[in-house]
């Protein structure tokens, strides 16, 4: 079986491309066969976090109308060889995606025997973001602790709920996780961002993660290194804590306290 | 709240504002959602035509479409005002 695993927000630029590109590779470094695809049509990204930009010769479009194969076009990642990227096509035209389209992707990857495929959703509520959840079987909805993306990803969990495949047929839920990101513990203290409680209050459901705010995550896609496998980094341990998790694994949140090394940091300028 | 207390009062946790306003905005949109698309449209025509005999607060309207043994009945609650003497 295939799980397909959405990451989509509604608002845009909370982390959606930077969390599917550590979900898709943490997820493979645990052993599993892992496809990435970027459904933002027109606005190529994924390969840039993945590191394989240079690489694409044919993308998610070609293969659905027929130009090229899934073989060709999926691109296996350099470090791992159960990882593999599709990417998104750079035309204009946002028609290029289709339902029957983007389920005959996914079931060319089902017979390929993918134990994941995550669709890195484009932001909005149009028909990329649409597509892109249409068939999934649990959902990521990568929320920043901030007003506009909370209202925003509410109104995803109420598409998830009834605008998918499985609400459509009645044949089950899309699971649905909730992931915080580019959270500031020292400004959550001083009464300046909503925390995580927050959060969980308003949308009325808990988080799988909270990735902090963090300088190592521009660095890594600088480098075209998901985050993920920084390990020095603290998004990066939080990336990996949260992959356990949707795994089913538990797990303490972690980096969601003012650390106080910082706070000799501070003091002592160090 | 007297005055004094007033002109004391601490500057606002900012959070604390994101969180209250959130709550509200939150509840609201999931009251019509799934319902049809004229309703957030209804609720706030209905608001303006209430707003014209009593003052009430934006978010005093609520709008609830709830499905009862086959009818979908439209629920709608206005929470007035404490006094009825400041009215404009
Ligand atoms: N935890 C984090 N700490 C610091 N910066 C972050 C973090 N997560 C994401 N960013 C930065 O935020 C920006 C947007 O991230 P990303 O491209 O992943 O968002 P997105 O949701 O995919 O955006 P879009 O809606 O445009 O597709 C990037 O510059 C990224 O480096
Ligand atoms: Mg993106």
């Amino acid at each position: 079986m295939t799980e397909i695993l959405v990451v989509t927000s509604g608002k845009g630029g909370v982390g959606k491309t930077t969390t599917s590109a550590s979900l898709a590779t943490g997820l493979a470094q645990l052993g599993k066969k892992v496809a990435v695809i970027d459904f933002d049509v027109g606005l190529r990204n994924l390969d840039l976090i993945m590191g394989c930009e240079r690489r694409v010769v044919y993308d998610f479009v070609n293969v659905i109308q027929g130009e090229a194969t899934l073989k060709q076009a999926l691109i296996r990642d350099k470090r791992m060889d159960n990882l593999y990227v599709l990417a998104a096509s750079q035309t204009r035209d946002k028609d290029a995606l289709t339902q029957e389209g983007v389920e005959k992707v996914l079931k060319g990857l089902e017979e390929e025997k993918f134990d994941y495929v995550v669709c890195d959703s484009p932001a909005g509520i149009e028909k990329g973001a649409h597509l892109a959840m249409y068939f999934a079987d649990q959902a990521v909805v990568v929320v920043n602790p901030e007003v506009s993306s909370v209202r925003d990803s509410d109104r995803i969990l109420g598409l998830l709920a009834s605008k998918t495949r499985h609400a459509e047929s009645g044949s089950g839920e899309v699971r649905q996780h909730l992931l915080l990101s580019r959270y500031n513990p020292v400004r959550v203290a001083a009464g300046e961002m909503l925390s995580v409680k927050d959060v969980e209050e308003i949308l009325g459901i808990s988080v799988v993660g909270v990735i902090p705010e963090s300088e190592q995550v521009l660095a890594a896609s600088n480098a075209g290194v998901p985050v993920i496998l920084d390990n020095e980094s603290l998004a990066g341990q939080a990336y990996q804590d949260t992959v356990a998790r949707i795994l089913g694994e538990e797990r303490p949140l972690r980096f969601i306290d003012v650390q106080r090394k910082g706070l000799l940091k501070r003091m002592f300028g160090g | 709240m007297g005055i004094l207390d007033f002109l004391r009062a601490k500057p606002k946790n900012s959070a604390n504002v994101a969180r209250e306003r959130l709550r509200i905005i939150v509840a609201q949109e999931r009251s019509t959602r799934g319902g049809p698309d004229y309703l957030p449209l209804l609720r706030s025509e209905l608001l303006e035509v209430i707003r014209k005999y009593v003052h009430v607060e934006p978010d005093a309207v609520n709008v609830v479409l709830e499905s009862d043994s086959g009818h979908d009945v439209l629920e709608l609650s206005v929470a007035l005002p404490e006094t009825e003497h400041d009215n404009p």
